[in-house]
């Protein structure tokens, strides 16, 4: 392999696996200290157990999200040296806001709240929270803003001096339509993960409570966390299908081969439909062969245009549009994403997310009027859907990332047609691919065996349940001995 | 002054908060086993970092984010052409991040033990490749026309560069125990205060050596003979307060120590960011590393607004967490084991 593939490959795995811990941190954060706030406002126990036990379960999964995120921010530079010149003068912007505005906010705050239930108020304490949890999803602001440019490029032009992209404007770089879409899509699907996490725990005990007593002073406790992280769920849910319809439409015009593939429509038609099972090579090598089994007629059409009958581009003409529009592409002139990848990762995000959605609905139904359920079936459903949504969540990523290909920097069609790259353009020059070999070998290694702590940690706090725990209480005696230390 | 004068200024500032404060937890990490010594000395020590470590170690995130949007080409240069050293760097600071929150999570001595010995190790690796990587950017590297570093990894290990390794490596180790001089009690506060001494005068013998060499050797101002003047004041005074014991100014001077280190590489470079070794005409500069002035101004808009109110709210992390720690301080172990009892 050479060092662009490598590079990729280690892109992918480290992306994926970075977002595989921050959605949970995303959602979980707000939903603590949403918790933390019933606890301050009612007086009530349970949710101060219940802050406790989730916000242990937070920090083992916050701690790996931030190791992770590091790598994030250099391997630009480390493995994608040429893309980082092209691109830095715009894209390295919101790279250094999110720090300025949003990593330092969270981390200080983060390791007060920690530290500060014996130091602090109540109501500072719970400021400080809220101030973590802000801190987190501004964090997702910035960066998708970033990513975004990269799907769509605005407030910028080419420099023919500098030989690269420059901003104009960051206003539009910060209100990027493709941003203002993407943001609530990926909050709202961190928001139904962190539910679903919430919700299965909970379930488990619940019914584990309920088979023993169904008296048990716990049980409430559960049925409350339980139906909390279920209506999480049902909110982040529809949120998640209203922004990632929109962001559909708005993609069919802006990254329109991406949706082609996304759809496997070959030919440009009219009335297109959607099909849930296809056959054929989609590897891309040869479109012509693609053949759809089950299908929804005019459904694609609906959905890029909101009209059945409307006219969709295939791959076979915008592959020639692209052809005569962004030269410089030395091989065969293949425009086509890995159709395979994009087709199938798209209809898996959406039909996890939907289970995910269903599943709330019945923890709902479960739970209506007070009533607690000891059914195995429904724990075991509910611990294991706790997984449907960061599947997705994984899919839509690599659905809208390798959809992209083979562009690092989409063209913007109604932008500047100066202002795009090709992936493996963005490669460094200096790194042989032997170190970018040893690099991902590494990563993947340490992150493999780090993941096996983390997922250990996790399960292990999770059956111990929620602590039964004291007031807090206080203090600025300094020779009194800590209540909590690491 | 133009912009990017003041952004590569602005970029030396973060790296100063980066070393002054990740440098004294490096510090502790590195102490463990000499000033923590026993099981519970361990403790204290990661709980004196623990709510705060994170936030310093944003200070290198901010400076990397500054670095790209301000000087991409510099940014470019120096993380593809510092590859392994950087990799080694991220690797250290992975493990590191989570030694320190996953130690205190399971109740059991050897599980501890195996984190307490990947936070040492992890402190110690990039205590001495922060100093290797800023010793090759000011000694130069071979950087052709394109801005391509062509030196390979052996060329990053000369003496002067390895060296500078050394000077990170004693200045943290003295900022550590010093700082935990200040922030501890007890057994653990006698074995930092002895401690602290040595290493003092150890960072004042190598800082020497190490910032006459670049002076000589590599500056291309003069007036970094200024800056030389302020570190050894800064290493000298750290190490004659720490003798006297009195740590809240050993640890002032050392960071004042820091700050004049970073004067004087960030002034022997200007006013060129990363000199090329094949040609001096292929050097990045402040001027052809530059990001656009458009982007220049929205970044200082954003570093004017946001440096001061980070500054005031870590300043009042450090406030709420200012008590002593000692042995006598840390409660029972109260975390879950493995496995159920």
């Amino acid at each position: 392999m050479e060092a662009l593939d490598l590079a990729r490959w280690q892109f992918g795995i480290t992306t994926v696996y970075h977002f595989i811990l921050v959605p949970l941190t995303l959602g979980l954060s707000v939903l603590v200290a949403i918790m933390q706030t019933a606890w301050v406002r009612t007086g009530k126990e349970k949710w101060l157990r219940l802050t406790k036990f989730y916000g242990k379960l937070l920090l083992i999964n916050f701690a790996l999200g931030v190791a992770t995120g590091i790598v994030q921010e250099f391997q630009f530079g480390m493995n994608w040296a040429e893309y980082s010149r092209y691109v830095g003068d715009i894209f390295g912007a919101p790279l250094a806001m999110e720090a300025l505005v949003a990593f330092f906010l969270e981390s200080t705050f983060l390791g007060v709240w920690i530290f500060g239930w014996d130091r602090l108020s109540k109501k500072v304490h719970l400021a400080v929270v809220w101030l973590f949890a802000i801190g987190s999803n501004l964090s997702a602001y910035f960066i998708l803003a970033a990513n975004s440019w990269m799907q769509h490029p605005v407030g910028t032009e080419f420099n023919p001096e500098t030989g690269r992209a420059e901003m104009n404007n960051i206003g539009e770089v910060l209100t990027n339509n493709t941003t203002l879409l993407a943001f609530p899509h990926v909050i709202t699907s961190a928001f139904l993960i962190a539910g679903g996490f919430i919700a299965g725990i909970a379930a488990f005990w619940m019914v584990k409570k309920a088979k023993q007593d169904k008296t048990d002073p716990e049980l409430p406790m559960y049925r409350t966390a339980l139906r909390f992280g279920a209506v999480v769920m049902l909110v982040a849910g529809i949120g998640v299908i209203i922004t990632g319809d929109l962001q559909a439409k708005l993609m069919f015009k802006q990254q329109p081969i991406k949706m082609a593939a996304a759809e496997g429509l070959v030919e440009t038609t009219t009335s297109a439909p959607f099909s849930f099972l296809t056959i054929g090579n989609l590897a891309g090598d040869d479109p012509s062969s693609v053949k759809h089994i089950i299908e929804v007629p005019g459904l694609t059409s609906y959905l890029a245009t909101g009209d059945f009958n409307a006219e969709v581009k295939g791959l076979t003409q915008l592959q020639d549009e692209y052809a005569a529009k962004y030269p410089g592409y030395e091989a065969t002139p293949d425009y086509l994403p890995n159709l395979a990848v994009t087709y199938w990762s798209f209809r898996l995000m959406i039909g996890l997310g939907a289970f995910s959605a269903a599943a709330a609905l019945a923890a709902l139904w479960l739970t209506r009027r007070g009533a607690v359920t000891d059914k195995t079936w429904f724990s075991k459903l509910a611990v294991g859907s706790i997984a449907a949504p960061y599947v997705a969540a994984s899919l839509g990523w690599i659905f809208t990332e390798m959809g992209r290909q083979p562009f690092v920097v989409a063209p913007n069609p109604t932008g500047s047609d100066m202002v795009y790259q090709l992936t493996q353009h963005g490669v460094s020059k200096a790194v042989d691919a032997w170190e970018v070999g040893i690099s991902m070998v590494v990563f993947t290694v340490v992150y493999a065996i780090l993941g096996v702590f983390w997922y250990r940690l996790i399960v292990r706090y999770a059956q111990e349940g929620a602590p039964v725990v004291e007031e807090p209480d206080p203090s600025d005696d300094a020779d009194r001995p800590l209540s909590f230390a690491y | 002054m133009n912009l990017a004068d003041f952004w590569f200024i602005l970029i030396a500032v973060l790296w100063t908060g980066y070393l002054v404060l990740e440098g004294f937890d490096f510090g502790v990490g590195m102490l463990m086993p000499i000033v923590g010594k026993t099981s519970k000395g361990k403790r204290v020590l990661i709980n004196t970092i623990g709510p705060v470590w994170d936030g310093n170690e944003v200070w290198l995130l901010t400076a990397g984010g500054a670095t790209f949007a301000a000087f991409p080409e510099w940014y470019a240069t120096l993380f593809s052409g510092f590859y392994l050293p950087l990799l080694l760097i991220l690797l250290a600071l992975i493990v590191r991040a989570v030694a320190i929150e996953y130690r205190s999570k399971i109740n059991d001595e050897n599980w501890r033990n195996r984190w307490n010995l990947a936070i040492v190790v992890s402190s110690w690796i990039p205590s001495i490749l922060w100093g290797v990587a800023f010793a090759n950017i000011v000694r130069g590297v071979p950087i052709d026309a394109e801005g391509t570093y062509t030196g390979g990894f052996f060329n990053l290990l000369s003496p002067f560069a390895l060296l500078g390794g050394v000077v990170t490596l004693a200045i943290f180790l003295s900022h550590g125990a010093i700082f935990l001089s200040l922030k501890t009690s007890g057994a653990v506060f006698e074995r930092a205060k002895a401690f602290a001494k040595p290493a003092s005068m150890a960072a004042v013998v190598a800082g020497a050596v190490w910032a006459l060499w670049l002076q000589l050797a590599y500056s291309e101002n003069a007036w970094t003979w200024g800056a030389l003047l302020l570190a050894a004041v800064g290493l000298i005074g750290a190490a004659w307060f720490s003798r006297a014991d009195t740590f809240g100014l050993a640890f002032t001077f050392n960071a004042v120590a820091i700050v004049g280190a970073v004067m004087l590489i960030f002034g022997s470079l200007y006013p060129d960011v990363m000199p090329s070794t094949t040609d001096a005409a292929f050097s990045l500069t402040v001027d052809n590393a530059r990001s656009s002035h458009t982007t220049l101004v929205v970044l200082t808009w954003v570093a004017a607004i946001m440096t001061p109110i980070v500054l005031a709210y870590q300043a009042w992390s450090y406030w709420v967490f200012k008590r002593r720690l000692s042995e006598e301080h840390m409660p029972e172990h109260n975390e879950l084991t493995f496995h159920k009892n």
